[in-house]
């Protein structure tokens, strides 16, 4: 799979070229401000953009808004956005552009490389992977409603559903068996009162959208 | 302004002692003139505006456009006067400052659009305008009287001198006229003490009344500290911000490359032996718990986000990290000034640490909410209570100096045994 890699720093760019060449990814190019990304985007086509948020000049939202602008100008390649802090403002604005093939998590993740470079593959497949926190971000906004009544076990569900895990991603990371989770995911949308639906996809939107996102 | 008053003043009334100076002198007799056209300018305003009143009262004479003329003499009359009154003010400070190089204070100036009357209404109103008219009637009078004393004193051996040639018709006799000469000389003799008794008479009156009053000067050092105040916690904010920026751009990324190198042979030194493994993991584990610690600190500095979106953008991250489930909810639809956001952010970020340290609570809720022009902010817990402002270690001490520093307050609402809630109410502009 072909990527474009958009970091200011020289050292973690360098870092992450090496990381996702050594995961089997192809580094079509690596650039240091959201200019240039886009230039690269254009001219490469990558199946995915990794990209930093604060880049040059001004070093606040560049990644954010060159990422809005990729998700509008280039449906066919998807955008992981990576950053030392993660902001429930800036996701809700990322899948408000669009909601598959888009991914925004901390870029502490990447030193969990497996974790990381499975989280790169569903986004690059058109799934999403929304990192814990900015979920956990979501969550504080809930006044007291249906998410009251989820038991800790359903909440943790509903969180790494959020995150954009499937089934099988749940029963890994939770060390449970398929059919507990399946039970879990089947009491969450039933308590929540959400349409049940078998697809990854559409049950992440549901969540997110449960979630205020 | 000097720290002791009273050590200004002597050290600007310093030349009263300095014999042959001839600053007294020169003083008297701009003063002499400067009385001289104070009289002319508001003498001939005065006399202009009860004549035109006196003209209406009396019933005007000849055209009728007249009429009008004394109509809008009488209206502009307080005006020009106003205008005349501060425009001589300065010109007299103008003169202590070229001619003693004592610098008197222009009294504050009455603002422009503050308040329900009109600007001019208000002017004559402040005690300024009124002390400054009261040192022009001194002026004409007695600032007049005292330049020609001067005067007459430094001029008297040429007007004995003058009299015994016969200038004024016969010169007087022998005896009297050298009578005259030895008295003339005499007078010219004492010339710079009587000019320095009216120049030291002339500042003591300046002083007092072209300057801004006692509670003119108070109001003026209270906007003066307002003004160092608020640099100072501007000061404090950029200082935050530099120090979140510089560890963003240093020892943030390198932990990143650091513990991304370590995940990297971690997960390539699968078939090490036992021992190497086993380092690896633990320096890898290091490093990414240092690196949230990390994150975790510099969030509570003052995050990029706080300024970027906002408060309310920037509150669910901190409300996210506390240790334990904290609900958010902010009701604020227009943003406070930066300085305000950021006071508002930090009360949130360390009340929470607190809770969490201190308060044993199961649950924390933080409630923002904007009436008007005041930002509230509640930190709620359902923890064992007690906590006071005075209590040691809980910094809540600081908090509230931290929202007294933009002029708000901070009320802490903790009986023992619970619940707690720390509200802090801050002005929204500051």
């Amino acid at each position: 799979m072909r990527v474009v890699i958009a970091e200011d720093s020289v050292l973690l760019q360098a870092g992450l070229t090496r990381l996702l060449g050594d995961g089997g990814f192809e580094v079509v190019a690596a650039v240091g401000d959201a200019e240039a990304l886009l230039r690269a985007v254009t001219e490469h086509r990558p199946d995915v953009a990794v990209v930093d948020v604060r880049m040059p000049p001004t070093h606040t939202d560049e990644g954010i808004r060159a990422a809005l602008v990729i998700a509008r100008q280039h449906p066919d390649v998807a955008v992981l956005v990576l950053s030392q802090y993660v902001e429930e403002r800036y996701a809700t604005d990322l899948l408000s552009e669009r909601t598959s093939a888009v991914g925004y998590l901390l870029k502490d993740r990447v030193a969990h490389v497996a974790d990381f470079l499975d989280a790169l593959r569903r986004v690059a497949a058109g799934g999403t992977a929304l990192d814990p926190e900015v979920v956990a971000q979501l969550l504080v906004r809930r006044r007291a409603d249906p998410l009251d009544r989820l038991t800790p076990r359903e909440l943790q569900v509903l969180k790494l559903m959020a995150e954009g895990r499937s089934n099988n991603g749940i029963t890994e990371a939770l060390r449970v068996s398929p059919s507990a989770v399946e039970k879990y995911v089947s009491n969450i949308f039933t308590k929540l009162d959400l349409a049940p639906t078998d697809i990854d996809h559409r049950r992440v939107l549901a969540v997110l959208k449960f979630l205020g996102a | 302004m000097a720290a002791d008053p009273d050590a200004a003043y002597r050290e600007a009334m310093s030349w009263t002692k300095t014999a042959r100076d001839w600053r007294p002198t020169a003083l008297a007799l701009a003063g002499l003139a400067a009385g001289a056209v104070t009289g002319a300018v508001l003498g001939g305003l005065v006399l202009g505006w009860l004549a035109a009143i006196w003209s209406l009262i009396d019933g005007p004479t000849g055209a009728w456009e007249l009429a009008w003329f004394y109509v809008v003499v009488v209206l502009a009359g307080p005006v020009l006067l106003l205008w005349a009154t501060h425009g001589l003010g300065a010109l007299q400070r103008e003169r202590f400052r070229a001619v003693l190089g004592n610098e008197i204070a222009a009294p504050p100036r009455v603002a422009v659009g503050r308040g329900p009357l009109p600007r001019p209404v208000r002017a004559w109103r402040a005690p300024a305008t009124w002390r400054q008219l009261g040192y022009h009637l001194l002026a004409m009078t007695g600032g007049v009287a005292g330049g020609l004393l001067v005067a007459a004193c430094w001029a008297a051996p040429l007007l004995a001198v003058a009299s015994l040639a016969g200038v004024w018709g016969d010169g007087p006799g022998v005896a009297v006229g050298l009578g005259l000469v030895a008295l003339s000389a005499a007078v010219a003799l004492v010339a710079p003490w009587v000019a320095r008794a009216v120049a030291r008479a002339d500042e003591a009156a300046g002083r007092a009344l072209l300057g801004p009053g006692r509670s003119e000067e108070l109001a003026l050092r209270v906007e003066a500290l307002a003004r160092s105040r608020a640099e100072v916690v501007a000061a404090t904010d950029a200082e935050r911000r530099r120090i979140e920026r510089d560890l963003h751009d240093g020892a943030q990324r390198r932990l990143v490359s650091l513990a991304m190198q370590l995940g990297m042979a971690r997960a390539s030194l699968a078939d090490a032996p036992e021992p190497v493994r086993q380092v690896i993991e633990q320096a890898h584990d290091e490093a990414t718990e240092a690196l949230a610690e990390l994150r975790q600190l510099v969030r509570g500095l003052h995050p990029a986000v706080l300024d970027d979106r906002g408060l309310d953008a920037a509150l669910s991250g901190i409300a996210a990290n506390a240790p334990l489930p904290v609900r958010l909810r902010v009701d604020a639809p227009t943003r406070c000034s930066p300085a305000i956001e950021a006071v508002a952010y930090f009360v949130v970020s360390e009340a929470l640490t607190n809770v969490a340290k201190h308060a044993d609570a199961g649950r924390a809720e933080v409630t923002v909410e904007r009436r008007d022009d005041r930002l509230r902010v509640v930190v709620a817990d359902d923890g064992r209570g007690g906590a006071t402002l005075d209590g040691g270690g809980t910094g809540l001490r600081g908090l509230a100096q931290r929202a007294a520093a933009v002029d708000g307050t901070l009320t802490v609402d903790s009986p023992p045994g619970g619940p707690t809630a720390i509200t802090v109410e801050l002005p929204c502009e500051s």
